[in-house]
């Protein structure tokens, strides 16, 4: 009896442990294994091979590989990867296996066309999975108001506009469509209508990465708007008092109410030729106008989680 | 190892052999000399691609069946006949008697497999004329499943020392399924939250991880493996085994016979 409670004991004891220590190498051989994981993807790349393999269970397949996509651009965007070679190939099978998969072309809109180290690069690619999705779910409004949005970041806005138009006629489409539509082909550069976008995609969309990105889009758009309207004060009180003020303090009769900050609430900068800069680019990765000269992005751009 | 453990795995190998496992070799060897000549027919320059990609798959999935089909009946086969009374009437231990059993059948899937590489290396010679350095990576690819050998043998003795055969097949197979998306698994938990994440995360640790242990495809390739992956796989692979035994000792130690 006491032997056999001996053994029990150290069954027990030996489980736990072993269990234990299981974990701790799994983690070891995750490590290892990063690189090799994604090089996997590659080796069956063709997406109907995986289809007949997958013998009738795509769907299953296809979230593994959505999951994966997603994982994959997370896990390079976190590290400051910058390229993003697989991300294209990974949201292609996707679809391929589910064409139904809506949320996989509204990933590959925002970071297929998006430039590095935001996204791969590839907008072609973007256009032809969009399209793709379109042909296979043409009553879904959100894929042509991706694809408008993909030719309206390539400054096509006469195909953005036909995009949001097209999309406009399906049944149950977002108002909003009509309005874009008209947007885009009479003022598609303007600052009012980047931001209308972005306040959409913000809005309309349920992945968090999206959201994020369309957040960041949103206060760089505010920060670029509050650079120029600064910079147009500035030149103001230059005609006024024949100088260039030497802070913003000096313009607080008058022109400014206390020292401006970014959307992030950091301070403008301004500079001895009458410049305004911001404090902390790194924080607004999508900012265009205010950068201190020769300021090189960092390799993996800030995108804070949207609320 | 001590005499009886040692005992008890003799006879499950010569059991095993006795019930004609090894006859799944006649297939192998049939299997891999028809697509050697086919794919050496046909020079399309994939001929070693195919014969690795077809002969280490073949090897996986035959050990595979013998160790969940073998594996399920270990106990539940000498309780059936009745010699596991005898057994335990001698001065065998209840872990001895599990022990022996995993290693008899453990033993019998590395003999199995030692056959089945030499026909993927004629079959090899056969297509290429020659060996390559990179073919050094099947050795380690073999290595690799046999491991997954071990851990499913481990799970196959485990459910039978507890539950019929045929829910014990239904298990081993499942864990064999899911284990291969375990890195799918723990990237599912990952992308979850709160509690949930807690949960999914045990659950991914506490399945086996098989996907580590195939690199059929690299070694197809010509890539080499890691060696610090060979080092955690085979240390991961051991200790897995051992918590799935010491779970099933348990199990079996106080389980009533009677």
């Amino acid at each position: 009896m006491i032997r056999s409670r001996r053994v029990t004991v150290a069954a027990a004891g030996l489980l736990f442990l072993c269990m234990a220590a299981s974990a701790v190498l799994l983690r070891q051989v995750d490590q290892v294994r990063t690189a090799a994981t994604l090089q996997d993807v590659l080796y069956v790349s063709s997406p109907k091979l995986l289809k007949r393999l997958s013998l009738g269970y795509e769907g299953l397949l296809a979230d593994v590989y959505w999951t994966r996509a997603v994982q994959y651009f997370g896990e390079k965007h976190h590290a400051g990867g910058g390229r993003y070679e697989l991300l294209w190939p990974l949201l292609n099978i996707t679809t391929q296996l589910d064409p139904h998969l809506i949320p996989a072309y509204a990933f590959g809109q925002t970071f297929l066309s998006a430039r590095p180290p935001n996204g791969a690069g590839v907008p072609e690619k973007a256009i032809e999975l969009v399209e793709y999705g379109i042909r296979n779910n043409p009553d879904d409004w959100h894929l042509y108001y991706d694809l408008g949005f993909i030719y309206y970041d390539l400054k096509d806005y006469g195909s953005a506009a036909d995009a949001f138009l097209r999309g406009s006629r399906v049944p149950n489409a977002h108002p909003f469509l009509k309005i874009l539509a008209a947007q885009m082909a009479e003022h598609g550069g303007d600052l009012e209508t980047a931001r209308m976008m972005w306040t959409a995609t913000y809005q309309t969309t349920h992945d968090k990465q999206i959201r994020a990105n369309a957040a960041a889009h949103l206060l760089a758009l505010q920060a670029d708007q509050d650079v120029t309207e600064l910079e147009r004060v500035v030149e103001n009180y230059r005609q006024k008092t024949g100088h260039l003020p030497n802070s913003f303090a000096e313009m607080a009769a008058g022109y400014l109410r206390g020292v401006p900050s970014d959307p992030l609430g950091n301070p403008y900068k301004l500079t001895a030729d009458g410049h305004v800069l911001l404090s902390d680019p790194d924080n607004l990765p999508f900012v265009e106008k205010g950068l201190p000269p020769g300021y090189v992005p960092p390799a993996a751009p800030k995108i804070h989680p949207a609320d | 190892m001590n005499s009886r453990i040692l005992h008890i795995a003799t006879n499950t190998f010569r059991e095993a052999v006795r019930d004609r496992v090894l006859y799944n070799l006649v297939a192998f060897a049939l299997l891999l000399s028809g697509a050697a000549v086919l794919v050496g027919q046909i020079s399309i320059d994939i001929e070693r691609l195919v014969v690795i990609n077809l002969g280490l798959t073949a090897v996986s999935l035959f050990g595979i069946v013998i160790a969940i089909f073998i594996g399920i009946g270990l106990v539940s086969k000498e309780i059936d006949k009745r010699t596991l009374y005898t057994v335990l009437s001698r001065p065998v231990k209840r872990w001895e008697f599990i022990a022996g059993k995993f290693f008899g059948l453990a033993g019998t899937l590395v003999v199995n497999t030692f056959l089945m590489a030499i026909g993927v290396f004629a079959a090899l010679a056969y297509v290429s004329q020659h060996f390559q350095s990179s073919d050094a990576s099947v050795l380690v690819a073999l290595y690799f499943i046999v491991l997954q050998f071990v851990v499913i043998t481990a799970l196959a003795l485990f459910f039978s020392s507890f539950s019929s055969p045929l829910l014990s097949a239904v298990f081993t197979f499942s864990l064999v399924v899911i284990g291969s998306f375990a890195e799918d698994l723990r990237g599912f938990a990952k992308m979850t939250h709160g509690i949930t994440r807690l949960l999914a995360t045990g659950a991914a640790y506490l399945v086996p991880n098989f996907s580590a242990l195939n690199v059929i495809s690299q070694v197809a390739h010509g890539e080499a493996v890691a060696s610090p992956l060979v080092v955690y796989n085979t240390a991961y692979a051991l200790v897995y085994a051992t918590a799935v035994l010491s779970g099933a000792v348990l199990i079996f130690e106080h389980r009533s016979l009677k």
